[in-house]
């Protein structure tokens, strides 16, 4: 059988390399695609924990479900963002967004 | 640690949400970032199914590889005149970088102090799909819950269309 901190390194890993993808990626796409990887990372932790705890109980599935819908709703709404964006200021690098910057 | 079936897609699998996550994050082209993601997501599947949450998986292909990716991919083509952008990576990328490294030694140590060795407690109870599908009908469950998180799926929706409406 697998050893529980297996699953908590590889979500350690993705999420830092999510974590790294958000700080230094100029692309907002790409920022985005980044914070999928953090969200996924959070999801295999929820679920290890869910195994290797009382599988009796639903809670650490139930989490991981509504962490699917909030990541859903935030990449409907963050990929909308960038395409208005993109149509009105012709860019999606996100230092060149700097409508709100003083 | 022996050898068996389990062990060897686990390592399989967990190959893939790597290598596909450090290929989002380090690839210069968009493109290749989202296939790289779709493989990571597969992976990350796969994990599902080795922790025997197989309604999990499906949900996670359906809902990142059958809709987020190709959001994504679209999102790409439609803003394809920026693509080739000759540097992928902003001037802070080294600090992000010792940034994630110094988190990822905070993470791996906390995790091999607290909870290594530590195993398979249970057996999965055989009707786990039902178990879940009635704690989100039942008001004693996860009712309200659910409600909120269709409300903020409607209201996504909805804001999606609003932003980027012409």
């Amino acid at each position: 059988m697998i050893p529980l901190e297996w699953y908590l390194i590889i979500a350690a890993l993705l999420f830092c390399m999510g974590m790294y993808g958000i700080l230094a990626r100029r692309n907002a796409v790409a920022i985005l695609m980044s914070i999928e990887l953090v969200l996924n990372a959070v999801n295999i932790n929820l679920v290890a924990f869910w195994r290797y705890g009382t599988t009796e109980l639903v809670n650490g599935q139930m989490f991981a479900i509504i962490v699917f819908a909030v990541a859903a709703a935030e990449a409907a709404v963050g990929l909308g963002l960038i395409i208005s964006i993109y149509r009105n200021r012709q860019t999606v690098i996100a230092e060149d967004i700097n409508l709100l910057k003083w | 640690m022996e050898i068996t079936p389990l062990t060897i897609s686990f390592a399989i699998f967990a190959i893939f949400a790597l290598g596909g996550g450090l290929g989002v994050v380090v690839s210069r082209n968009l493109l290749h970032a989202a296939l790289y993601l779709i493989l990571a997501l597969f992976g990350i599947a796969g994990l599902f199914i080795t922790l025997e949450a197989p309604f999990l998986a499906v949900v996670q292909i359906l809902v990142y590889v059958g809709a987020i990716s190709i959001l994504i991919t679209i999102t790409i083509m439609v803003t394809r005149r920026v693509m080739g952008v000759t540097e992928s990576v902003n001037r802070q990328w080294p600090i992000a970088a010792l940034g994630a490294l110094l988190l990822f030694g905070i993470l791996g140590f906390t995790i091999v102090s607290l909870f290594g060795g530590q195993t398979v407690a249970q057996d999965v109870p055989p009707d786990m799909i039902e178990r879940l599908g009635q704690a989100f009908a039942s008001p004693y469950g996860y009712l309200l819950p659910f409600e909120v998180a269709s409300i903020l799926l409607l209201a996504a929706m909805i804001g999606a269309i609003v932003v980027a409406r012409e």
